[in-house]
């Protein structure tokens, strides 16, 4: 266990580094600040013509998951891509750590800096409830950022296991986002009546994210499955260093 | 320290290890000698536990590679390779994180130490990235000598280093190989020779061969060479029947025009060196050199091979005791 914690201060460290950690921290921000200034103009249009209620923190929760789908990529591409392409990969699997805390280490790192990310956004949330009256419901808010944490844990352990599977990071980068994307528009495949209609809706990492936290509801079926996807992510990720070492 | 029954690796069809049978005591430098290719690699990472044997056991210290692999690990050191190392860690922060992950007690006490060991103190607070070739390797010694470890494991620790760094390499080996038990590898003959207390001979995934370096060379000095420069109208090839015929000489191979490659008999006269000089000025040639062709790693190989098939599927057992016994 003190070889997780070993593991994941490193690399979260190593965001800050890097180029990559610095350009996802400025691009979130930058991009959420774009969406929210704009979605800001429209509602104070809006107000001023047909007297529509002020705006609340789904303009800036609503955003959020699409920027991290794209984000998430990036930071996990590197996480064990890198290693096997330049060769240090060697030292970790003959260092004594277990397969499993490796990966696990490897996640949390990714996991801690997502965090520090996610506290940054806090400012728009903050600089919308200066901005309105009576001030922000912080109830959505708080299930929103839950809801998340939880997609990030997911999506982070999906991206690891994809990374541990390449050598080449763009790849990483690229099947990591297939896969999100897929896993994203998955219950738009389900047509009315098709009898995989439930199971497809209920893949689809977007749904219980839109349909529960973002609407302030904290949803116990959401949880189960974003700490399921997490852990069968952790998992594959651990399966596939294992496999590794008996192909040499 | 380190033992290894029948260990084989399979590469999907390909052999990459064929029953290796071998044992190291404690406290010795072994050499494991062969071309690239042989199986040098495979070996020495299953006995780091970085991947399994397809049949076969070995063991460190009596912990199992497979059944025990992270007791192995931790008492085992090792520099891979061409070492890859974090390009964006300074070197002090780097063996800080392996000495971490080790669990290595009074680390930054012991990081000064091995710092000072492998010559590298001014260069704490570089960044891996901004070494030489030479100190990478030494931030790959210390990170292999960082947490004391009984057996240290080292594959071709001065490949790619020039002449000075070599030096200086193999002047840490020696000095840590006090201490632990080491095995490395390496192409190199004289390099096993200076070093190891004990070499195996090891090519196409077999062992060949396993003695102390001065044994081996005593039995491969079975046959001596010479090599000639001359010159002359007819070519050297001219002077092949005539020096052929001279008493102690086995054979003779005319490498090019102006070259010739001698074999002595091993119980040859003192005087037949001379007396090959004779021969060639009285055959109207003129003799430009004359040198002992050294033995090189490549000769030996083609020996033993010759040896071996010679000898048939039958073990050599006088050679090689143990390295044999599925052959």
């Amino acid at each position: 266990m003190r070889a997780i914690w070993i593991i994941a201060r490193r690399e979260f460290r190593r965001y800050f580094t890097s180029p990559v950690g610095y350009l996802v921290l400025f691009l979130y921000l930058f991009i959420l600040g774009l969406i929210v200034n704009n979605s800001l103009q429209q509602a104070y249009a809006f107000s001023l013509f047909q007297g529509a209620p002020p705006p609340n923190s789904d303009i800036i929760i609503g955003p959020m998951l699409t920027l991290l789908v794209f984000s998430i990529p990036a930071l996990t591409m590197r996480l064990l891509a890198g290693e096997q392409a330049a060769g240090t990969l060697e030292l970790l699997l003959t260092a004594p750590v277990r397969d499993w805390e490796l990966i696990v280490g490897k996640w949390l790192g990714a996991f801690l800096f997502v965090l520090v990310l996610l506290a940054l956004t806090l400012i728009y949330p903050l600089a919308l409830h200066l901005l309105i009256e009576p001030g922000l419901d912080w109830g959505p808010v708080i299930s929103g950022y839950l809801g998340l944490l939880l997609v990030s844990a997911a999506l982070l352990a999906l991206g690891v296991a994809i990374s541990a599977m390449f050598r080449n990071q763009v790849a990483a980068f690229a099947v990591t986002l297939a896969v999100f994307l897929f896993l994203w528009m998955v219950s738009s495949l389900a047509g009315a009546g098709n009898p995989s209609e439930g199971v497809l809706r209920y893949l689809d990492f977007g749904n219980h994210f839109y349909n529960a936290f973002f609407r302030g509801v904290i949803d116990l079926q959401g949880i189960v499955y974003y700490l399921s996807v997490t852990a069968f992510g952790l998992l594959v990720g651990t399966v596939i260093i294992e496999s590794r070492r008996w192909r040499g | 320290m380190i033992r290894a029954r029948d260990l084989t690796k399979y590469y999907g069809p390909r052999l990459a290890i064929d029953h290796l049978t071998f044992e190291t005591r404690k406290g010795e430098i072994v050499g494991f000698l062969g071309p690239n290719g042989a199986g040098k690699t495979t070996t020495m990472r299953i006995l780091t536990g970085y991947m399994p044997p397809s049949e076969g056991d070995a063991w460190i210290a009596d912990y199992h590679v497979v059944d025990d692999s992270l007791e192995v690990r931790r008492r085992v050191g090792y520099l891979p390779e061409n070492i890859a190392l974090y390009d964006d860690m300074t070197v002090w922060d780097y063996l800080a994180f392996m000495g971490q992950l080790r669990g290595v007690p009074n680390l930054e006490q012991r990081i000064a130490e091995v710092l000072e060991r492998v010559n590298l103190v001014d260069r704490a607070e570089s960044f891996i990235g901004s070494l030489s070739r030479g100190m990478r390797q030494r931030v790959g010694l210390a990170q292999a000598i960082l947490h004391q470890p009984q057996v240290l494991i080292l594959d071709e620790p001065t490949i790619g280093l020039d002449p000075a760094q070599r030096v200086e390499v193999r002047e840490l080996i020696r000095e840590i190989g006090q201490e632990h038990t080491v095995m490395l590898s390496t192409h190199i003959l004289s390099e096993a020779q200076d070093l190891c207390d004990r070499v195996l001979i090891i090519n196409q995934g077999r062992i060949l061969a396993e003695d102390t370096p001065e044994e081996l060379e005593l039995r491969l000095r079975g046959a001596q060479r010479v090599r000639l420069q001359v010159g002359g109208e007819a070519g050297a090839a001219g002077l092949q029947p005539i020096l052929s015929r001279l008493p102690g000489v086995l054979r003779v191979e005319a490498v090019d025009d102006q070259h010739l490659e001698v074999e002595l008999a091993p119980d040859a006269a003192p005087s037949t060196r001379p007396a090959l000089a004779q021969a060639v000025l009285d055959a109207g040639y003129t003799l430009h050199e004359m040198c002992t062709a050294s033995l090189s790693l490549e000769d030996i190989f083609l020996q033993l091979i010759r040896e071996e098939a010679a000898s048939g599927p039958a073990p050599d057992a006088a050679a090689t005791p143990t390295a044999n016994e599925e052959a």
